[in-house]
């Protein structure tokens, strides 16, 4: 047996080893990555940076734990930036778990805004987060589909009470919102199918501005949409993330967590090579032997 | 009555949904409105199935004593918790008894599976259960710390529900998917190969789009970047814009099959 | 961080050591996570259902006016009621007899869904994708401009690419014609964009899968520098001695049942 062969019969738990290695050594040590920006992203921060204060932003949790690493990076920079700018903010959850998510990304986010911080050179002064003033979570409902159309009609027709139970109209930021027409966009942050549902039931049938963030497995399969206008922004996985991080000024897990990004990518790049050399090897020998 | 009355209402609601698309009026918004809001109301009850059916495969597992039965009671256990905390609020800032009755009415479950799929005993288990249940009722009478909310949504605020979705779901689960990294590591060493012109391609536009951030290229890497964007908007873009298009006439099909009562599979047997 | 956090923290990275053991190989401290999680998601579920489901859409729209004993008949909103026993009726798919009577409010809903996919999925799945597909070309910047003209999207070569790729992985999908001569050729067109959009959703998926690690590492190394005070000048206030005690107990359990393994391993190998 040789080299090659050896290679290629190792038990894959030395393989989960090194990888653990390799991430673990570039985590502990302390480099940063350039991120460079790409249009998809920056034209959601655009979007959000110009909105005049006052405007309200949509933006749907529709993830599980299972996405976290990804999406919730997406959630802390621009619902901070949002509020920041004193925007107000709608959360939904269509997804089993991702209540819980909503809940922790907006106890979270809160808690940060109660520091003065500065963003692009602009100095935030800390602020206290209310519900009912600065933003709604309107809880989770069954079948994304149904409910996003009937969001449409109104907010009060799929949640007549909030997550917390509160009923809608006496929260003073909902008097003046009936349904998607009185958003200045949605910005669907999903794990799940739901984003489809958006894209086709809730932007194809009452035209809202619509922009996605969503894991690094779909991000390929949405393009075609912000093609053809549907959507006006992408984020896709952790680098999406890490650009909205880099654009927003405000650095976060997402941006953290490239240099290993980086590095794990290298090794898999690596483990490619050395298969499909192993592979090409015993293929040239196995013609030899036939020839012999 | 038993498939023709479904296959009914099918076509009559779907055809009145598709109606309704083409011709908003005020009268049939109204109709539109209502049936999305019943729809909703029945998803609930649906829903909730998945839940009994839990509870009945766990006990299941239990009483035919299945490998790794024990870990059953865990699950049992864990959604009874879950349940408890969602429907209880403290007052204050005291616990007073709570954690006693989370035991007391953990041990009451416990006992009634235990009297449920037990073969004798069970009057031993019942009686267990009884006295449990009698702690958890004393407790709930006397200590005024804490309460049950069954009609507002304090529950779902209180400390030991928060706690146990932050450190005990989010942790699991987080931790089950990324398990999914150390199976693609392995399978890029053992299953992607360059074996013809069609894997030589998607293993190319899958570098391309692995090494879009690496800034250790010197000048050549705004042009990875760049190239990987192009290869995303482009060529990306063409064959996943086929792909939406076929799905999309594959839903529509189906739903008119459906809708027209020639596909009746979500009918089941019987 | 307050103790009680710090406590809750280190379970936390307990149970996120238990799910990784699995990738040595199946063990009680995986089940034990994979259990309870479960469990308390199902739990968690209920609550949702209940609180953010039930209480809002039925007792809350009838309640407001109404008495429970008419069965809210007398409320200023009874059809509600409609609604509801469909709802219920759902559950006689627990009963072999009654299963049939749970097709009618699935219909309901089976109906409705199918009824709005038709003409949206239809308008914004094919129409407007077929639209952009068939936008005028852009003559006026076809090489791309720019430091990297070869790369720009808007150009009117890369838009006549979309154009080719499209139809020719549409005839790709087209099975009811032999891919034989040009229909073949253009289908194998077809199958080499369709494999570089695999290519380009692959590299993604390693992205994203790695992303969910580096995550785990992060809180585990958030977790570590609190719990160890790596980082720290300072002595942790949270290191007490009931700290000691359950982190002890926890290191314990993994020592035990290592131990455990290692000596039936040994045993193992003598016979």
């Amino acid at each position: 047996m040789d080299i090659f062969e050896k290679l290629m019969k190792l038990d894959r738990r030395w393989v989960f080893l090194f990888l653990i290695a390799v991430c673990v050594v570039t985590y502990a040590a302390d480099f940063e990555i350039p991120v460079l920006v790409e249009p998809e992203v920056e034209a959601i921060f655009n979007f959000v940076d110009t909105l005049p204060a006052g405007a309200a932003v949509m933006i749907p949790i529709d993830y599980d734990p299972g996405s976290l690493a990804e999406l919730h990076p997406m959630t802390y920079a621009i619902v901070e930036q949002c509020w920041r700018k004193n925007l107000k903010v709608v959360f939904s959850a269509l997804s089993q778990n991702a209540p819980g998510m909503a809940d922790q990304a907006i106890r979270d986010i809160s808690d940060s805004l109660k520091v003065e911080k500065e963003y692009n050179g602009v100095v935030y002064p800390p602020r206290e987060i209310v519900n009912g003033v600065d933003y709604c979570f309107l809880g989770y409902k069954p079948y994304p589909a149904i409910i996003i159309l009937s969001m449409g009609q109104n907010f009060r027709l799929p949640f007549p009470l909030d997550y917390y139970g509160t009923p809608l109209d006496s929260l003073p930021m909902m008097r003046d919102i009936q349904n998607y027409d009185d958003l200045a966009c949605v910005i669907d942050i999903s794990g799940t199918n739901a984003t489809d549902y958006w894209i086709s039931y809730g932007q194809g049938r009452y035209g809202f501005p619509l922009a996605i963030g969503v894991t690094g497995v779909s991000t390929a399969q949405y393009y075609p949409y912000y093609g053809s206008g549907q959507i006006f922004g992408i984020m896709g996985g952790m680098l999406g993330a890490a650009q909205y991080e880099q654009l927003a000024d405000n650095p976060g897990l997402a941006k953290d967590g490239m240099r290993v990004q980086w590095s794990a990518h290298m090794m898999i790049i690596a483990f490619i090579v050395l298969g499909n050399v192993g592979y090409f090897v015993s293929r040239i020998r196995a013609r030899r032997g036939e020839r012999r | 009555m038993k498939r023709q009355i479904p296959v009914v209402l099918v076509g009559l609601f779907g055809l009145f949904m598709i109606f309704q698309y083409f011709v908003p009026h005020e009268s049939s918004e109204w109709i539109y409105e209502f049936l999305l809001d019943w729809t909703i109301i029945i998803g609930i009850f649906a829903m909730a199935l998945g839940l009994w059916s839990l509870y009945r495969v766990s006990v299941e597992k239990i009483r035919t004593r299945k490998p790794a039965w024990g870990y059953n009671y865990l699950t049992l256990v864990g959604l009874f918790t879950m349940m408890l905390f969602g429907f209880t609020s403290q007052n204050g800032e005291a616990w007073g008894w709570f954690f006693p009755f989370m035991v007391a009415a953990n041990l009451t479950l416990v006992m009634i599976i235990q009297a449920s799929v037990t073969k004798g005993h069970r009057g031993l288990f019942l009686g267990t259960a009884g006295v449990c249940l009698a702690v958890c009722i004393v407790i709930i009478i006397f200590d005024d710390t804490w309460g049950f909310h069954f009609e507002t949504a304090e529950g779902l605020q209180s400390t030991m529900f928060r706690a146990f979705f932050d450190n005990i779901l989010i942790p699991i689960f987080a931790t089950m998917f990324s398990l999914l990294a150390f199976f693609i590591a392995s399978a890029a060493y053992r299953a992607f190969r360059a074996r013809n012109v069609m894997a030589t391609l998607l293993l190319l536009a899958a570098l391309i789009v692995m090494l879009r951030f690496n800034p250790y290229f010197g000048p050549l890497s705004p042009y990875m970047s760049k190239a990987s964007n192009w290869l995303m908007n482009v060529p990306n873009l063409a064959a996943q814009r086929a792909i939406i298009i076929g799905v999309g006439l594959g839903i529509v099909a189906t739903a008119l099959k459906v809708i027209l009562g020639i596909e009746r599979g979500y009918m089941g047997k019987g | 961080m307050d103790f009680s956090t710090f406590l809750w923290t280190t379970f936390a990275a307990f149970l996120t050591l238990a799910t990784y053991s699995f990738l040595y190989k199946d063990n009680p401290f995986y089940k034990i996570a994979e259990h309870i999680v479960t469990g308390v998601a199902a739990g968690y579920f209920a609550i949702l259902l209940w609180h953010n489901g039930l209480v809002p859409k039925l007792w809350f729209q009838r309640i407001d006016d109404g008495d429970w004993w008419w069965l809210w008949l007398n409320s200023s909103k009874p059809w509600y009621l409609i609604p509801a026993i469909l709802g219920m009726l759902m559950w006689t798919r627990f009963s072999k007899k009654y299963q049939w009577v749970s097709r009618w409010p699935m219909a309901l809903y089976i109906g409705i869904s199918a009824g709005i996919a038709v003409p949206l999925e239809m308008s914004n799945r094919v129409n407007k994708q077929l639209y952009d597909t068939m936008a005028d070309l852009n003559w006026a910047n076809f090489f791309g401009q720019g430091t990297y003209a070869m790369f720009d999207t808007t150009s009117g070569l890369s838009q006549l690419l979309i154009v080719i790729g499209v139809v020719a992985a549409l005839i790709y999908f087209f099975f009811s014609k032999a891919h034989t001569g040009l229909f073949g050729g253009v289908a194998k067109v077809g199958i080499w964009t369709l494999m570089i959009g695999f290519g380009a959703s692959f590299g993604f998926t390693v992205m994203a899968r790695i992303s969910l690690f580096i995550n785990r590492m992060q809180f585990l190394g958030g977790w570590g520098q609190e719990a160890f005070n790596a980082s720290g000048t300072t002595p942790n206030p949270n290191y007490s001695a009931w700290y000691q005690v359950f982190f002890w107990l926890l290191a314990l359990l993994v020592i035990g049942y290592a131990a455990y393994e290692i000596v039936k391993h040994l045993r193992s190998r003598k016979t």
